[in-house]
């Protein structure tokens, strides 16, 4: 049995860590928060120069051709770190590039997403309760006119990968941001760190990427990347508890002694690792093209993120009043937890996923 | 990434599951020769030395001690192979996984050529000696006094939740030797025969209703000093070894208990008042997260079996499996009950499906304390994979006769 990374996604976990470290976290994600670029573009260019856009796109197209498990680590390093850059909508998005993508889709993007010079972003939602199994957004004779919004990281991208609804069903298009009839615009979030957009289409060209069975298999996987991005900012935000929970003094004690104290961050560990589980389940089932992918990746979205939402509201509960300031970096985590909570559909809605994949395995 | 067995893994797999089929018999189906059951020792005995004489025992101790010297894989790859039957395997448990493992481990060599192979081979049946009414969580407070006159001790004392006491020969003892030193200091750790004048378990009627566990009083029980296990005062330190061993034994999920698809064919078959139990969003949350909580714990295991085939030790994430598997249980049988609605109470036998959930969420609230309350084994994840401070512990440097409680 090997159910672990392999040593080149460990090693690649390593440096990633390394250099966010160095080059990301929270005070950087407040430099964000305080300014108006919708990315941090030094810390983007980078990342470029160290490979990671080019990492999971194949060689042929100018990529390096590593695996699922790289673009997995890398999510969760990149979560860890908030780093203000659109590098996981690119994953997810070269993702669906390569699952759902025609020869000639992947040969226009992946070579400009592997060089850094293509930022492409996906959303689903528009505005309104829909699920990601819906869709009002209509593609008639390949035009489109409507709204899609949130999009995370719009703004600085030059394509975007949307759903909507076409003669098959609700499935993935590709809309070319320079193209007639495309607006963008800022739209405010709870996540002052990472920028949403709202797409405006106005008989806009979007061309048809896959059908509705590759949107779905490409759903499985964004939600196992998002599970990582979710897991390493989990961690950051557990983290930073424990070091202050080791550090804070109240009533002659350092509140880590205390079991209101120290049984919350046993719990953190607990839900943390769970979920870590299922998202490893996951990446094990992207890369071998497994009938459990579902399964796995419906249970990696819940459980992340009941971690990561758990994890970011005791993170402020347990720092105390300081914790509720706007100078606290645990703010940081409470947002970005609901921005990842909403970004691939709710946790009640994967949970349903999860048992729909549960009850037609039990029924073959 | 696989899940697969390696080459030699494999090959182990393949001669315990062709020896398992050969061998297993009327254990293939399940019986009644469960714990409590007159006959189970005796079928305990004979499964036991059938395994013996085939190498399936003392699958990783070391060949001196009359172990296979093979590796953790071996063992784990044999337990999966074998619990897809069911053998009577229960009275072993704590003898061979927590009690010999201690004598082997701090025993003179004398004690070893003693015990270990009739505890190995099953003919001789031990327990474990440690908890008492006034010490679980707190082991180290415990009371009951061994008292040296020449070459042998005296034992006087109270133990409890002592798991199969009633049917061991031999039981390992942790006694208070110097009431002079803080409490973990004036420990001392012994083997006692459990057929010796002045010992008397009594089992100990559990919630449940079943008696798995037995009250163990000492009156004047005598022990020859070449029976003491490590050196006087230092019976915590061997503890802590057998402690160890039961952290390790005490993990998964207890096997055949129900889990998320108990919950699911349940579902399926219950109408509430707006459709199927199946279709109503409350309910699919709650498989979603018994399969979470009881997938996850599984799968964590496999990475400690990852690491294990290594040849690394698996990382401290395996401490979260107890803390959860008790707790999923609890909480999947009491929802199961609800579907239930009027007959969820209703234990008459004319559901045994229900019976066998009731039966769960009984025992769950046992085993949410045994081998580690869910309080204390978030202490430990606390302080020793997260590094956050111990609790204050006012006695803890105090001698043990001047402890007063705070």
């Amino acid at each position: 049995m090997n159910f672990d990374f392999s040593d080149d996604a460990k090693t690649m976990r390593e440096s990633a860590r390394k250099f966010l470290d160095a080059n990301a976290g929270p005070a950087i994600a407040r430099k964000s928060m305080n300014g108006t670029a919708t990315y941090d573009a030094d810390l983007w260019k980078a990342v470029i120069d160290l490979g990671w856009t080019a990492a999971r796109v194949p060689e042929e197209f100018g990529g390096v051709g590593l695996t699922a498990e790289e673009s997995c680590v890398l999510a969760e390093e990149a979560g860890r770190s908030l780093a203000p850059i659109p590098l996981t909508s690119v994953l997810a998005a070269t993702e669906a590039l390569l699952r759902a993508g025609s020869k000639e889709q992947q040969a226009r993007w992946l070579p400009g997403i592997a060089e850094g010079k293509v930022i492409a972003c996906v959303g689903w939602g528009e505005g309104n309760a829909a699920s990601p199994s819906t869709a009002a957004l209509t593609v008639k004779d390949g035009k489109a006119s409507g709204v899609k919004l949130p999009i995370a990281d719009l703004l600085g991208a030059q394509l975007a990968i949307i759903t909507a609804n076409g003669p098959k069903g609700v499935q993935l298009y590709l809309v070319d941001l320079g193209g007639a009839g495309v607006k963008t615009e800022l739209v405010e979030t709870l996540d002052l760190v990472r920028r949403s957009g709202k797409l405006t289409l106005d008989n806009a060209a979007v061309e048809a990427l896959g059908d509705p069975d590759a949107y779905q298999d490409w759903l499985d996987r964004a939600a196992i990347l998002a599970a990582f991005e979710a897991l390493g900012t989990t961690a950051a935000s557990m983290d930073m508890t424990v070091a202050y929970a080791k550090d804070r003094v109240a009533f002659g004690q350092r509140i880590g002694r205390y079991q209101g104290v120290k049984h919350k961050c046993a719990d953190m560990y607990i839900k943390l690792e769970l979920a870590r589980a299922h998202a490893l389940h996951g990446a094990w089932a992207m890369g071998a093209d497994a009938g459990e992918l579902r399964q796995a990746a419906s249970a990696a979205r819940v459980a992340s993120l009941d971690a990561l939402s758990f994890t970011a509201e005791e993170t402020v509960q347990l720092h105390g009043g300081i914790g509720f300031t706007w100078e606290s970096d645990c703010q940081f985590y409470y947002r970005r937890n609901r921005q990842l909570a909403s970004a691939l559909g709710s946790s009640a809605w994967w949970a349903d996923r999860l048992v729909r994949a549960l009850e037609r395995r039990n029924a073959a | 990434m696989d899940f697969n067995d390696t080459a030699p893994e494999a090959e182990y797999r393949a001669k315990a599951r062709a020896w398992l089929e050969a061998n297993i018999g009327e254990y293939r189906e399940p019986t009644e020769f469960g714990r409590g059951h007159a006959d189970f020792v005796r079928h305990s005995k004979i499964w036991q030395k059938k395994k013996y004489d085939a190498g399936y025992t003392g699958i990783t101790w070391p060949k001196s001690m009359g172990g296979q010297g093979l590796g953790p894989m071996n063992s784990i790859i044999y337990n999966q192979e074998e619990s897809r039957f069911h053998a009577p395997t229960g009275l072993y448990a704590i003898g061979l996984g927590m009690c010999i493992p201690t004598v082997f481990s701090h025993g003179t060599p004398e004690l070893i050529e003693r015990y270990v192979a009739k505890a190995l081979s099953g003919v001789e049946v031990w327990c474990q000696l440690f908890s008492e009414p006034i010490a679980g969580s707190d082991l180290a407070g415990i009371r009951t006094k061994a008292v040296k006159d020449g070459d042998t001790w005296t034992i006087d004392g109270q133990k409890v939740w002592t798991t199969n006491a009633h049917l061991s020969d031999f039981g390992i003892i942790v006694c208070r030797t110097d009431p002079s030193k803080p409490k973990h200091k004036g420990l001392t750790m012994f083997i006692v025969d459990m057929h010796a004048p002045g010992v008397e378990a009594r089992p100990l009627k559990q919630m449940s209703g079943g008696a798995d566990f037995n009250e163990v009083f000492f009156t004047n029980v005598k022990v020859h000093d070449s029976h003491r296990v490590g050196a006087e005062g230092d019976g915590w330190k061997v503890a802590l070894t057998t402690l160890m061993n039961e952290r390790l034994a005490v993990g998964g999920k207890p096997s055949h208990a129900p889990g998320y698809k108990t919950l699911m064919t349940l579902a399926a078959g219950i109408q509430t008042d707006n459709g199927p139990a199946i279709s109503q969003s409350t309910v699919r949350e709650r498989i979603a997260s018994t399969y979470i909580a009881d997938e996850g714990i599984k799968l964590t295991q496999m990475r400690a079996q990852s690491a294990l085939s290594r040849g690394e030790m698996p990382g401290p994430e395996q401490s979260i499996s107890k803390v959860v598997v008790a707790k999923t249980m609890q909480d999947l049988a009491s929802f199961a009950m609800d579907l239930n609605q009027s007959s969820g109470v209703v234990t008459d036998g004319s559901n045994p499906e229900l019976n066998r959930l009731q039966g769960s969420y009984m025992a769950s609230a046992g085993l949410r304390i045994a081998g580690g309350t869910d309080e204390i084994l978030r202490n430990i994840i606390a302080e020793r994979v997260l590094g956050l401070p111990g609790d204050m512990r006012p006695d803890k440097d105090t001698p043990y006769n001047e402890i007063k409680a705070m």
